[in-house]
């Protein structure tokens, strides 16, 4: 493809974001393509216990649901193409339902699969020849705690996402992929660049960067949120992208929220390390290169972004279990309402200390005093205090027991007790994270076409 | 004044990290922060978290100090017992950050004069 200009929407920047905004993005964005970001880092142990209960299960289900509501305006717009990351730990799952569904409404669509960053198939022949996937930050290698591993993912680049759009796809599912990525690949398709065109690449790179979140360029988020109109209907964004490189952040006319410099510049620092580093398995970008400059009504303009190659390895994403955690809250009120709250954190481990099942952890606040972030916010004593107690324990027994221990409280703690009507809080299972590398020529990602 | 009054900012996590992007309103504003806004400052502004190190950057061109909070999450997003286990309070934190209103007037006089003896040359 040669074409001149694109316009890039990310209409999801989380599973469990807004449930009509692909829908509002697609009727109001003038899209070439829709991307839809549903996996954080652990969301694939997630839908690992999905697929555990369920084989056919583990990928993101909201977006069947967006997909069926998409349909009637994909029909009005047949040049558009979705590209997304719901497919999970089951792409292939996940795309044969969705074939399903666009063939019940009678329609017809080419569907890209991207496989090949699960570990998991082959993670103890990669182990045993060499690959000792070391944790990122402790060196620790994952032998030790191979045998509580539940997934193991590698972040693909836009490489096979290019693949699938070559070969006609008009809907992209990948498993774990760069974020970015979502966005550099229908750039990299519809401009025809090089893997050698660095700065072009760290481009689409900031583009996709400042776009994956959704709403967090447009004015969701913002610090001087009295300055953003109407965030009820915020706008998600827009990355329009020039074959030169030239990116332009925006929003749909119909939408509240406001993409201004101020919007965009903490977006670029969001969840970063070195910003002249942002490393992708597609470049490593420059963002202390870029010049950023207002657009009338609403919108930003970015040029100068400056790339280099992107590392030799790709980053894998690994979790496994490390016990169990439960959370409870009550809620003390009236006179001396923290003094309380604190006697009430002290009888609940008083009374596990008893029957013989004190938690490893146990991690008391005291939400309205201060406590969200210790040392910090002024000391205050309010009349209601939201207490907070969290647990974690290798032991499944002592999680069963504090579950049951926050509801005496309302008869034999001290007076004011009360919000307790919501039942024993849930034990979850903790699935840990642990960050590793792996050499790119370990890993080939396929790509497989499903026709409907 | 508080940071708030020269700067926003926007925290989120990696992991066990976190971190803090600190955006200057002003370019005088960012001078001084680049001043006064150390990691060792915002280290012990959070000491309460036992964040294991903090590593500042610094983006010129968006007036932006990036803070890496290092191990701050108690153990990140799926293990850690606080309520804030993604951090993204910190930022909301570290802009109630108390700056003594005389060090800014001192730093921004300063610069004035500093202005002003180049406009000379």
């Amino acid at each position: 493809m040669t074409m001149q200009r694109i316009r890039v929407g990310n209409g999801c920047g989380f599973w469990g974001d807004q449930p009509d905004a692909p829908v509002l993005l697609v009727q109001h964005g003038r899209l070439d393509f829709l991307t839809l970001e549903y996996l954080a880092e652990l969301t694939m142990s997630i839908l690992a216990q999905q697929r555990q209960r369920d084989t056919t299960l583990g990928y993101a289900t909201d977006f069947l649901e967006v997909l069926e509501r998409l349909i009637p305006l994909w029909r009005e717009q047949p040049h558009l193409r979705i590209v997304t990351n719901a497919g999970g730990l089951n792409p292939l799952g996940c795309a044969k339902r969705a074939a399903e569904i666009i063939s019940r409404q009678d329609f017809h669509k080419r569907i890209g699969v991207v496989l090949g960053d699960d570990l998991m198939p082959r993670l103890d022949q990669l182990l045993a020849s060499g690959h000792t996937l070391n944790h990122l930050d402790t060196g620790e290698p994952l032998q030790h705690v191979r045998d509580r591993v539940v997934t193991a993912n590698v972040y693909l680049g836009a490489a096979p996402i290019v693949t699938a759009l070559t070969q006609g796809a008009d809907l992209v599912i990948s498993g774990r992929v760069a974020d970015a990525s979502l966005t550099v690949a229908p750039a990299l398709w519809a401009f025809g660049w090089s893997w050698q065109d660095y700065d072009k690449l760290a481009a689409a790179t900031v583009a996709g960067h400042l776009i994956e979140c959704g709403a967090q360029v447009t004015g969701g988020l913002y610090s001087d949120w009295r300055t953003v109109p109407d965030l009820w209907n915020v706008g998600y964004p827009i990355a329009e992208l020039e074959s030169d490189g030239t990116v332009r952040i925006l929003r749909p006319e119909a939408s509240g929220g406001c993409v201004t410099v101020n919007t965009v510049r903490e977006q670029l620092l969001y969840e970063i390390g070195d910003p002249t580093a942002y490393i992708t398995p597609d470049v490593v970008a420059d963002f202390t290169s870029l010049q950023l400059r207002p657009l009338q009504p609403d919108g930003v303009e970015i040029t100068g972004a400056r790339g280099r190659p992107a590392p030799t390895t790709y980053k894998v994403a690994i979790t496994y279990r490390d016990g169990y955690t439960c959370s409870g809250q009550i809620v003390l009120t009236g006179r001396d309402a923290l003094e309380k709250a604190r006697l009430c954190a002290d009888i609940v481990r008083r009374r596990l200390q008893r029957a013989g099942l004190e938690p490893q952890e146990y991690h008391v606040e005291c939400l309205g005093a201060g406590d969200s972030v210790p040392g910090v916010w002024p000391r205050s004593q309010p009349y209601e205090i939201v207490l907070r107690v969290s647990v974690w324990d290798t032991r499944r027994q002592v999680l069963e027991r504090f579950a049951r221990q926050l509801a005496p409280l309302v008869t034999s703690g001290p007076p004011g007790v009360t919000g307790y009507a919501t039942g024993r809080p849930p034990i979850r299972e903790v699935f840990a994270y642990w960050p590793a590398l792996i050499e790119r020529a370990t890993i080939e990602p396929e790509v497989h076409i499903l026709e409907t | 004044m508080r940071l708030y009054d020269l700067a926003t900012a926007r925290s989120g996590d990696k992991g066990n990290h976190a971190n803090i992007g600190v955006l200057a309103r002003t370019p005088q504003a960012y001078h001084f922060l680049r001043h006064y806004l150390t990691a060792d400052g915002v280290a012990h502004y959070f000491s309460a978290l036992h964040p294991q190190r903090v590593e500042r950057y610094e983006a010129p061109n968006v007036l932006g100090l990036n803070f890496v909070l290092y191990d701050v999450l108690a153990g990140g997003a799926a293990r850690s017992l606080r309520l804030d286990s993604q951090g993204k309070a910190l930022a909301g934190a570290l802009l109630e950050m108390e700056i003594p209103d005389e060090l800014v007037t001192l730093h921004l006089s300063g610069r004035a004069s500093e202005t002003a003896a180049q406009a000379k040359c």
